[in-house]
C-alpha cells in the first residue's frame, strides 16, 4: 500500500494526524470489544481535500470522530495542529480548529432562526457581540444562504439546511472541516450545492477538508483518497491511482464510478482505452482517442464506396 | 393534517410592541395581571381596558386573532359567568322557579368575564408579539439573578429554545410515521378507547426512538461547535434597553399606580 | 391489456383558503399496467411524494379519480382499506417506523391488520423475509440489533408480506452504500418475478432507472411533463437537465462521443449499450 505525499511533507504540515490509532466501544458483559479502529496511521496535510471512502461499518465516521474529539483513542493517539485529543484541557481548541458537519441536517441545528443558528459557535467560544455579526454575516455569504438570515430552518430544503450547518461551522474560522456523510440525506440538487460549497472551501478559503462519503462521484473532487475497510487504511493515493484499481475497491464492497466500469468493459472489448479518465468529459476524450479516429476515417471510407 | 396547527404563536412584524424589549413585556404582563386582579370597580377596569386597547392597536395583531386565542376556553368562561349569574346573593331582578338571577350576580359576572378575557388576551399578546426566542432569552435574562443560588437557569432555557426549534421537525415527523403505518393497514379511528390507545404504539414507540435518536444527535454536534455550557457564553443578540422600554415600564407603573389609587377611591 | 391502477385528473391542493395553499398535483392522469416497472423521477417539491400516497389512498386528492383495477378506490370505506394492502407503499427511511420488539412481529404487522390467522400470517413473514434475505435467526432479534441496511430491508419485508398486487417505494436505497442499496434493488426484483407485481419506484439514480425500468414518469411542478421508455426520456437530456435532473453516465458520455462526430445512435442508457453500439462501430470501420 503506496502511503503518497508523506515523503515530501514534514510532520509540522499535518493537519490531522492518527498514529497507531486504536478504537472500540465498550463491550458488553463476557464479550470481547470489537475494534472499530484497528491500528490506523494517517496524516492529512494543510490545505487538502481527502475523501474517506468505506462500507457502511468501516470505521470511517468513528475515525472522523477522532478528529474532532468527540471520541479519545483507546490505544495510539490523534493530533490535531500538534495537539493530542486525549488532553481534555485542549478540547475546546481542537474543536475550534477542527469543525465538524454530519450528515443529517435536521439533528444539527440548534436555533429556530438560521442566524440565531449560525451564532450558536462563536457564542459558545465567547466573542464579542459584534464580531459575532461579523462572522455570522461572512459565514452565511460564503455558503450562499445570506437572503435566508431571518429564516425558520424547518422550512427550508435539505441542501440549504445542510448549508446553515456548514455556516455554522465556518463562523468558528476553523483551519479543517470534517464533513461525515453530508450529501447522504440530499437529492442531487442538494447534494451538487453542497460539493461546490466543500470544494470552495478547499480551494478558495484554504480550509483543509476531510470528505467521508460512499458517492464515488464525490470522491473524483477530492485531492486524495483514503479508502478504509475492516478498520484499516487499505488504499491511499490519488483519485486516479485507486479507481484505476476497481477489483481491490469491490473487494471492499464499493463500487467505481460509472465511467470507470465502462472503460473498463471497453478494455474487454479489446478498446484501447486508458482506466483512469473519471469524468464524462475525460472518458469521451479517452474514447476518441482509442476509437474515434478508426471510427472516423472507417465512416468516411464507407461514404466514399457509396 | 397536524402540520395545519399552528404552533408559533408568533405574528412577526415591526411595530412599537413587537420592538419593545422582551423583559420590558414580560415585566408588563406580569404587573397587568396583577393589576387585574386587585383592580375593583368600574374606573379600574376601564383604565385596564384602555391600556389593553391600545397596546392590541399599537401591535396590529387584531381583534380578531386575539377573539380566536379565547376560543377553547369559551366554555370556562361561560360556567365561570353562569355561576355568578346564579349563585350571587343580593337584590333579585329574575325569578324563575328556583333560580333568582340578581343584580350583584350581573355585575360580579360581567367583571368575571371582562377580567378573563383581558387576561387571556393580555398574555397572548405578549407570544404573538415576541418570537419565542427573545421569550426565552427575556427570561433567561430575568431569572439570571437565581444563578447565584444554583438555579439551572441557562439550562432551562437551552432546553426551552431547542424544544421550540424541534416541535415542528416532530410534528412532521409524526405525520410520517402515522402515514406509513396507515400504509400497513394500521387504523385509528375505529374501536373501542382501549383499542385505539393501543393503536398509538406503532406510532409512540417510533416517534421516541426517533427523539432520543435526534436528541444524541443534537447533543454530539452541540458539542463539537464548542458548547460547554452557559459558562463564558456571549449572545449575537444582546437585549438592550431603550428609551421606549422605559418610557413603556414608567406607563405600566403609572397603570398600575392609577388602579390602586382608584381601588382605595373605590367604595 | 387494462391497467391496474390508473389515475385520472387528480389535482391536489394542501391547506387550501389558507395563506399556506399549496398546489402539489394538478390534473394528473397516469395508468400502470400489472408487471410493469416504473421509475419515478422530479426534484424534491415537484409533487412526487404527494402522488404515490394518492395511489394507495393515503392522501385523498383534492379532485380526479383513482381506479384500482378499474374501480374508483374510494368506492365504499372497505374498499379504501383494502386498497392500502393490494398497493403497498414503502415510505422513506422506513426503517424508522419499526416498533416492535421483534423483526417478526413487525412484518407482521401488515397481515395482521389485514385479519389473516396466525397460521397464515407466520407465512407471509416467512416469505418476505425470503424476498429480503433475512435468515431465520433475524426474525427472533429486536429490530434495532440489525445492521442499517438490514433494519431497512426488514421494513420493506413488512410491506412485501401483505403481498401487495402493486409495490411502491421512496427512494429505497436513500443514504445506503453501493453493496446496500444494490441488495434492495436486486430484492425489489425478486419480488416482482415471483409474483408479477407491478413495481413504482421514486428514485434520484438515473442508473437504476436505466437498468430496472420498463417506463420513466417525469414529475416537475405538480404535473407529469414526460412519461416514456428511458431510452426515449433519457434522449431528452436538455429538458431534463432545464429541470435539474440528469441523465445516466453513458447516455453523457454517448452525448459526448456524439458531439466530437463519432456516429452514435440515440437512445443509449446503459454502459453496456454503449460498448456494443462502440463495438458495432469498430465493426463497421473494419469491414471498410
Amino acid at each position: 500500500m503506496p502511503v503518497v505525499y508523506s515523503a515530501q511533507r514534514g510532520a509540522a504540515d499535518a493537519v490531522l494526524r492518527a498514529e497507531g490509532l486504536v478504537f472500540s466501544y465498550k463491550p458488553r458483559e463476557g464479550e470481547l470489544p470489537p475494534r472499530v479502529l484497528d491500528g490506523v496511521d494517517l496524516s492529512v496535510w494543510r490545505g487538502q481535500l481527502v475523501a474517506v471512502l468505506g462500507h457502511n461499518g468501516s470505521g470511517k465516521s468513528t475515525l472522523a470522530r477522532h478528529f474532532n474529539a468527540l471520541l479519545a483513542p483507546v490505544c495510539g493517539r490523534v493530533l490535531v495542529d500538534g495537539m493530542d485529543t486525549s488532553d481534555e484541557k485542549l478540547t475546546l481548541d481542537i474543536r475550534r480548529h477542527v469543525g465538524m458537519v454530519f450528515q443529517n441536517p435536521d439533528n444539527q441545528i440548534v436555533a429556530s432562526v438560521v442566524e440565531e443558528d449560525v451564532a450558536f459557535a462563536p457564542e459558545n467560544l465567547g466573542y464579542p457581540s459584534d464580531e459575532i455579526r461579523a462572522r455570522v454575516d461572512g459565514a452565511l455569504r460564503t455558503v450562499g444562504m445570506y437572503e435566508y438570515a431571518k429564516h425558520a430552518p424547518h422550512l427550508l430544503s435539505g441542501g440549504q439546511k445542510q448549508r446553515v450547518a456548514i455556516a455554522g461551522v465556518l463562523a468558528m474560522e476553523p483551519k479543517c472541516v470534517v464533513f461525515d456523510e453530508p450529501t447522504a440525506m440530499l437529492d442531487p440538487r442538494g447534494r451538487e450545492s453542497v460539493v461546490n460549497i466543500i470544494r470552495s472551501l478547499c480551494d478558495d478559503l484554504g480550509v483543509t477538508v476531510v470528505l467521508i462519503t460512499h458517492h464515488m462521484e464525490e470522491a473524483i473532487l477530492a485531492d486524495r483518497i483514503v479508502v478504509m475497510s475492516e478498520g484499516r487504511v487499505v488504499m491511499d493515493g490519488r483519485p486516479r491511482e485507486i479507481f484505476t484499481q476497481p477489483d481491490a475497491l469491490q473487494g471492499y464492497g464499493l463500487g467505481v464510478p460509472e465511467t470507470v466500469s465502462l472503460l473498463r468493459g471497453l478494455r474487454e472489448d479489446g478498446f484501447d482505452v486508458p482506466l483512469g479518465a473519471l469524468t464524462a468529459d475525460e472518458c469521451a476524450d479517452a474514447i476518441m482517442t482509442a476509437v474515434g479516429g478508426a471510427v472516423l476515417s472507417g465512416c468516411e471510407n464507407g461514404d466514399v464506396a457509396d | 393534517m397536524l402540520k395545519d396547527i399552528t404552533l408559533g404563536q408568533y405574528f412577526p412584524d415591526d411595530t412599537v410592541v413587537h420592538r419593545l424589549d422582551p423583559r420590558t413585556k414580560l415585566v408588563l404582563t406580569l404587573v397587568f395581571i396583577a393589576a387585574l386582579f386587585v383592580a375593583r370597580g368600574i374606573v379600574s377596569y376601564a383604565l385596564m381596558l384602555a391600556a389593553l386597547v391600545c397596546c392590541i392597536a399599537a401591535s396590529r395583531v387584531g381583534a380578531r386573532a386575539l377573539l380566536k386565542s379565547i376560543r377553547p376556553i369559551i366554555a370556562v368562561i361561560a360556567v365561570t359567568a353562569a355561576l355568578n349569574v346564579f349563585f350571587t346573593r343580593g337584590t333579585p331582578i329574575v325569578r324563575l322557579w328556583a333560580i333568582t338571577i340578581t343584580r350583584e350576580g350581573l355585575i360580579g359576572a360581567a367583571y368575571m368575564v371582562t377580567r378573563l378575557v383581558m387576561l387571556i388576551s393580555g398574555t397572548f399578546l405578549l407570544t404573538y408579539t415576541t418570537s419565542p426566542i427573545s421569550l426565552t432569552d427575556g427570561i433567561e435574562s430575568l431569572l439570571a439573578p437565581l444563578k447565584r443560588i444554583k438555579l439551572p437557569v441557562h439550562e432551562f432555557a437551552m432546553m426551552m429554545s431547542i424544544a421550540l426549534r424541534f416541535i415542528p421537525t416532530l410534528i412532521e415527523e409524526t405525520d410520517k410515521i402515522m402515514s406509513a403505518q396507515k400504509a400497513r393497514g394500521a387504523d385509528f379511528e375505529t374501536g373501542s378507547l382501549i383499542r385505539r390507545a393501543r393503536a398509538l404504539l406503532p406510532i409512540l414507540i417510533p416517534l421516541f426512538i426517533s427523539a432520543f435518536r435526534r436528541a444524541d444527535e443534537l447533543a454530539t454536534a452541540m458539542e463539537s461547535r464548542c458548547y460547554h455550557g452557559g459558562e463564558g457564553r456571549t449572545r449575537m443578540k444582546k437585549l438592550a434597553m431603550s428609551p421606549g422600554d422605559y418610557i413603556s415600564l414608567v406607563c405600566g407603573a403609572a397603570l398600575a399606580l392609577a388602579v390602586v389609587l382608584t381601588n382605595m377611591a373605590a367604595p | 391489456m387494462a391497467p391496474v391502477i390508473k389515475t385520472e385528473k387528480i389535482t391536489h391542493i394542501y391547506s387550501a383558503g389558507t395563506v399556506f395553499e399549496h398546489t402539489a398535483l394538478s390534473d394528473v392522469s397516469f395508468e400502470a399496467l400489472r408487471g410493469e416497472y416504473i421509475g419515478i423521477i422530479g426534484h424534491t417539491g415537484s409533487g412526487k411524494s404527494t402522488f404515490i400516497q394518492t395511489l394507495n389512498g393515503l392522501i385523498r386528492p383534492t379532485s380526479g379519480t383513482v381506479f384500482f383495477d378499474g374501480t374508483d378506490i374510494r368506492q365504499s370505506k372497505e374498499r379504501t382499506r383494502d386498497i392500502r394492502f393490494k398497493v403497498g407503499l414503502v415510505f422513506q427511511y422506513p426503517e424508522y417506523q419499526l416498533f416492535e420488539e421483534t423483526v417478526f412481529n413487525d412484518i407482521a404487522f401488515g397481515p395482521k391488520n389485514m385479519g389473516l390467522n396466525a397460521h397464515e400470517v407466520a407465512e407471509r413473514v416467512r416469505e418476505a423475509a425470503g424476498f429480503v434475505g433475512l435468515r431465520e435467526d433475524d426474525l427472533e432479534k429486536s429490530p434495532f440489533e440489525l445492521s442499517g441496511g438490514l433494519r431497512r430491508r426488514a421494513a420493506i419485508a413488512g410491506v412485501i408480506a401483505m403481498r401487495p398486487e402493486v409495490l411502491i417505494a421512496d427512494e429505497p436505497t436513500a443514504g445506503l452504500d453501493p453493496a446496500g442499496s444494490s441488495e434492495i434493488i436486486a430484492n425489489i426484483g425478486a419480488y416482482r418475478r415471483s409474483t408479477g407485481a407491478t413495481i413504482i419506484i421514486v428514485t434520484h439514480s438515473m442508473e437504476e432507472i436505466a437498468q430496472n425500468a420498463d417506463r420513466v414518469t417525469v414529475f416537475d411542478g405538480g404535473r407529469i411533463v414526460m412519461d416514456a421508455p428511458p431510452a426515449a426520456a433519457f434522449s431528452r437530456s436538455d429538458e431534463l437537465s432545464a429541470m435539474g435532473l440528469g441523465v445516466p453516465a453513458a447516455t453523457a458520455i454517448a452525448n459526448r462521443l456524439r458531439a466530437r462526430g463519432l456516429p452514435i445512435a440515440g437512445g443509449i442508457i446503459t454502459a453496456d449499450g454503449l460498448r456494443a453500439a462502440l463495438r458495432e462501430l469498430r465493426r463497421g470501420a473494419g469491414s471498410a
